[in-house]
């Protein structure tokens, strides 16, 4: 036995020796593989690489496209390009960057901010070639500079492509900014397997529409071969192969009108957005404070970016799809619709309102002091009852509430063409039981659903959501994708590509409930709490004002305007559509810290819709109406 | 006891003496001599800055200290952290499959709290042990059953590797385990008939890789097909070792690096920068270094004494050669470019680690080959 395990052994190593002598011999020829294609490349063929290498040097130098145009959808030019020189540092090729701005900074003039700029970039940008110190210099100072240029190795003019928005804070958060691509944008990229398109971009768009259609508006990379001296600096352009300009987009936004509504809001926070209900394309699209986005263009500054940043209004705040707010009373015509299609309610339905509804021993209190007196269903919209709906979302019940209204898209994204969408808040038992941790906090309670009859609670939607359910309701129930871009043009190719409508949902509605509602809306710009702002219009229109409180206010305390902190006041909302048959705009509006509904937001969309339906320009901005007692009899 | 025995210069010397009692100077001398090429390389590829080599100076401390530690543990040890070694990275290749982070378009990185790890990279190691194990466990008889066992442990992560995808991590796993197998005795003609085998399957393997893959290999028979993207590389690196010429150009000296025309000249192309600057003669210089890696490797294996030790130092040792040869292959245009580096000379720290436990595992091969078998 032992024997043959020894003999095992050492035949064992034999083969294995045998193996390791065969294993050196492929070794060795692979060597000499390689040691032959070395012998064949710096010998056979050292002339003709280092021909290639030494009298040669062909640069191959990306060209990066011109980034498409963005219009409005009269053609209106909403973001374009234009040529400046910059003075950029080559970082890898500068040894002490600091000494080298101090030396440039005698040549040309170099700020606070733009030393600033150049920090935060270098410390962003991962392999960049080259980083700007000073943007669009001056005809003088190219001179300077080119006359001092042997100075300074590693820095150099270019010419470049900026994008300027000629129409500044209007429509900023609806257009957006390009910024420089950074780390997180090349990662981006690269999953997006397109990083090879953007090895001459230096810029990408970071929010609005430029961020959104950025694939359509960056345009495909050129290529240029450049013969380049031993410096590495350009002689001549040896072969080139022309960018391909990104495509325009043109929105279905109307410019002129924006602009009469961004200015109808003058120096008041808020968000209006107005949608074509046969077609979800969106009008006007606003959110104020806006902010300049030609700062981001050339790299923001520190200062500026903390100006933005810290500011109590939060300008770059996008409040149309960001924004969160109760609908309060504008949430009574979808509630009213719920009421009639689960036949909880019919045309008919009547209480008696004393100006509160109890349950459990609290009291939910009416708007009104002493309440609406008799009520049906039609006055509870006119004079917007708060008792009607405390006692009809009581009736419904918080389940049968939520599956309706969900419908109309409240607590889901619109599916608009931007990033950056909130989902908002559709309160039902589901979703408190995944909003909160401690069982206590997870159980829903049936005085909870009360207060969600009148837009209030948990209730919190985006404007761009209460646009999209006025829209629905407007027609019909048809329920189309808001959508911003209604065409493309592909400059090359003259092809258009139209971005067609998308329905995303059909609700089906009784025409009959949805006339029935209608109609009360009508009667609300006629009659009711809208009746002062919409009174004389020449054109039919239906609306429903609405107050959503800030801070909640104690049982037995009264809301006083003139003693609140003005940003702890109500939010004045307002949605209308019009005109009343084949409505051709919906509309929402909300004010911040507005006060009442028929107030502030009311006379704005009043202005957008004289515009937009009459082609009347307001001679005077509409400022908020005056208090006056009328206003306390509902929302 | 005198007090001058105790004199920080004498404790000092007492502990590099211990630190390195026992270590084979030829392979340590090796390796050195590779690491101080490789930071040269790399000092002219930063454009004579310091930050990569303060970086790399870094990396190479780490990967010593593991070096030192893999060569503290004997064989027999070795052994038994084999299977969980194995059954840890497979395990964490899988994870890896379901929850990793994608960078660049490849699925390779693990979070593991703070950190991030890629546990392919520990599979070069972690193979060649199991495999090395297994065959040791069934020495005495060795039947096709075994060789089977042992395809199907090398198969699992090299496709899961594959799959991430990193060809060039898949391709040196795959080889190390083979190379395992291949020491153990599998018979020539079952080598010869897995050479047809292998050839027959190109055409099904084709439709797996990556779009990005196949324009690798497509370019590498054609590198002016596509001269701004993917054939890129292979042009501007051959025309860098190319205008090389015998001499080279002198260090600091290479215009294509200069001009930064080489790209990726930190990491896996620094061997064109290399190239470039000592021409010919460097490289038959770096050639022979690299063979008198090999050579001590396979003499430290045919000296160990058991099966185990024999397996994994002839594999690892093998590992190093597959290294080199696939990266100066692919840097001089015959080899299609994969993300293979050049051993002990690319930039990047996770490489230098494995690489160094690898050497580290020879060491203590070698410092136990006079252990009598049991």
């Amino acid at each position: 036995m032992r024997g043959i395990e020894i003999r095992d052994h050492e035949r064992e190593l034999h083969n294995f020796q045998l193996r390791v002598g065969f294993a050196s011999f492929v070794v060795l020829l692979a060597f000499a593989l390689l040691a032959a294609r070395f012998f064949y490349l710096q010998v056979v063929q050292h002339a003709t690489y280092a021909s290639k290498a030494e009298d040669n040097r062909i640069a191959i130098v990306p060209i990066a496209p011109n980034r498409g145009l963005i219009l409005d959808r009269n053609g209106v030019v909403l973001a374009r390009n234009f040529s400046a020189y910059t003075l950029e540092i080559f970082p890898a090729k500068v040894k002490d960057p600091e000494r080298t701005i101090g030396e440039l900074s005698e040549l040309v003039g170099i700020q606070a901010k733009d030393r600033a700029r150049f920090r935060k970039l270098l410390a962003e940008t991962r392999n960049a070639e080259s980083l700007p110190i000073r943007t669009r210099l001056s005809d003088e100072e190219v001179a300077r500079f080119a006359a001092n240029r042997f100075r300074f190795p590693g820095v150099e003019i270019k010419a470049r492509l900026f994008r300027q928005y000629p129409h500044g804070e209007l429509a900023s958060h609806l257009i957006g900014y390009i910024g420089r691509i950074n780390t997180r944008d090349q990662e981006k990229l690269a999953k997006l397997g397109v990083e090879a398109n953007y090895r001459g971009t230096d810029f990408i768009g970071k929010s609005g529409l430029e961020a959104s259609y950025q694939q359509e508006l960056h345009g495909s990379t050129g290529f240029e071969q450049v013969e380049i001296d031993a410096a590495g600096r350009g002689i001549r352009t040896l072969a080139r192969t022309p960018a391909q300009a990104g495509n325009n987009v043109t929105l279905t936004v109307d410019i002129k009108l924006q602009q009469i509504a961004e200015t109808a809001f003058g120096a008041r926070r808020g968000a209006l957005v107005a949608i074509e209900p046969s077609s979800g394309g969106v009008l006007a699209f606003v959110s104020k404070p806006g902010f300049d986005p030609n700062l981001f263009v050339d790299g923001i500054d520190p200062q500026s970016w903390a100006e933005l940043n810290s500011s109590p209004d939060r300008p770059l705040n996008n409040r149309a799809i960001a924004g969160l707010y109760p609908p309060g009373s504008t949430f009574k015509p979808f509630m009213a619709m719920a009421a009639l299609e689960t036949g909880k309610r019919h045309f008919k339905s009547a209480i008696n309102d004393p100006g509160y509804f109890e349950f459990g021993g609290r009291r939910f209190r009416d708007s009104k002091a002493g309440g609406h007196g008799y009520v049906d269903l039609h006055k509870s919209i006119v004079v917007s009852s708060d008792t009607f709906y405390y006692q009809l979302a009581n009736d419904m019940g918080i389940d049968a509430i939520a599956g309706f209204i969900g419908r109309f898209g409240f607590g889901s994204k619109s599916g608009i063409d931007l990033e950056g969408e909130a989902v908002g808040v559709l309160p039902s038992p589901e979703w408190k039981q995944r909003r909160f941790a401690s069982p206590e906090q997870k159980k829903w309670y049936a005085g909870e659903t009360i207060s969600i009859g009148i837009g209030q609670g948990y209730n919190a939607y985006t404007p761009m959501q209460l646009a999209l359910a006025m829209a629905t309701l407007a027609a019909n129930g048809d329920m189309y994708r808001p959508r911003l871009v209604s065409h493309i043009d592909n400059l090359r190719t003259g092809e258009r590509r139209h971005i067609e409508p998308v329905l995303q949902q059909r609700l089906a509605l009784k025409p009959e409930n949805v006339e029935f509602v209608k109609r009360a809306m009508a009667d609300v710009n006629k009659e009711g709490t809208g009746a002062r702002s919409f009174g004389s219009a020449q054109y039919t229109s239906g609306g429903k004002t609405g107050t959503a409180q800030v801070i909640g206010i104690k049982q037995g305390e009264k809301y006083d305007e003139n003693k609140i902190n003005e940003r702890h006041r109500d939010h004045s909302l307002f949605i209308v559509f019009a005109p009343l048959q084949a409505p051709r705009i919906a509309l929402m509006v909300i004010v911040e810290n507005g006060g009442f509904g028929a107030r502030a937001a009311a006379p704005i969309a009043r202005t957008v819709l004289d515009y937009y339906l009459l082609g009347k320009v307001p001679g005077v901005l509409p400022g908020p109406l005056p208090a006056d007692e009328d206003d306390k009899e509902g929302d | 006891m005198d007090a001058t025995l105790l004199s920080p210069r004498r404790i000092f010397q007492r502990a590099l003496a211990r630190l390195g009692q026992g270590l084979d100077g030829p392979l340590l001398a090796i390796t050195a001599l590779l690491v101080v090429i490789g930071l040269a390389a790399l000092y002219s590829a930063s454009n004579e800055t310091t930050g990569r080599i303060n970086a790399q100076l870094v990396n190479l401390a780490v990967a010593l200290g593991a070096m030192w530690v893999m060569a503290q543990i004997p064989p027999q040890t070795l052994m038994r952290l084999a299977v969980p070694a194995y059954v840890l990275c497979l395990a964490l290749l899988v994870a890896v499959a379901l929850f990793g982070d994608i960078v660049n378009g490849a699925r390779r990185w693990l979070h593991v709290g703070v950190t991030r790890i890629q546990p392919s990279e520990a599979m070069k190691l972690a193979l060649p042990l199991m495999l090395a194990w297994y065959f040791q466990r069934n020495e005495s008889m060795l039947r096709l059953r075994d060789f089977a066992i042992a395809a199907v442990l090398l198969a699992l992560p090299v496709l899961l590797i594959a799959r991430q995808p990193d060809l060039g991590t898949a391709v040196l796993v795959g080889a190390v385990g083979f190379y395992v197998i291949f020491f153990a005795g599998i018979g020539w003609k079952i080598l010869a008939g897995l050479g047809i085998l292998g050839l027959a399957s190109l055409a099904p393997l084709w439709g797996m890789l990556h779009d990005y893959q196949r324009r690798r290999v497509l370019t590498l028979l054609d590198p002016a097909q596509d001269p701004l993207g993917a054939g890129y590389h292979t042009i501007q690196s051959t025309i860098a070792v190319g205008s090389g010429g015998i001499t080279g150009k002198g260090w600091l000296a290479g215009t294509q690096t200069h001009l930064e025309f080489v790209p990726e000249r930190h990491t896996d192309f620094i061997f064109a920068v290399y190239s470039e600057e000592f021409g010919l003669i460097g490289n038959l210089v770096l050639l022979g270094v690299y063979l008198a890696l090999i050579a001590r490797g396979l003499l430290i294996a045919a000296n160990a004494p058991t099966f185990f030790a024999r397996l994994l130092a002839a594999a690892i040792t093998l590992m190093f050669f597959t290294y080199a040869f696939v990266n100066m292959g692919m840097v001089s245009g015959i080899l299609p470019v994969v993300g293979v580096p050049l051993p002990f000379i690319s930039y990047g720290g996770t490489a230098l680690v494995t690489l160094f436990m690898g050497i580290g595992i020879l060491l203590s091969v070698h410092r136990h080959r006079k252990l009598v078998q049991t």
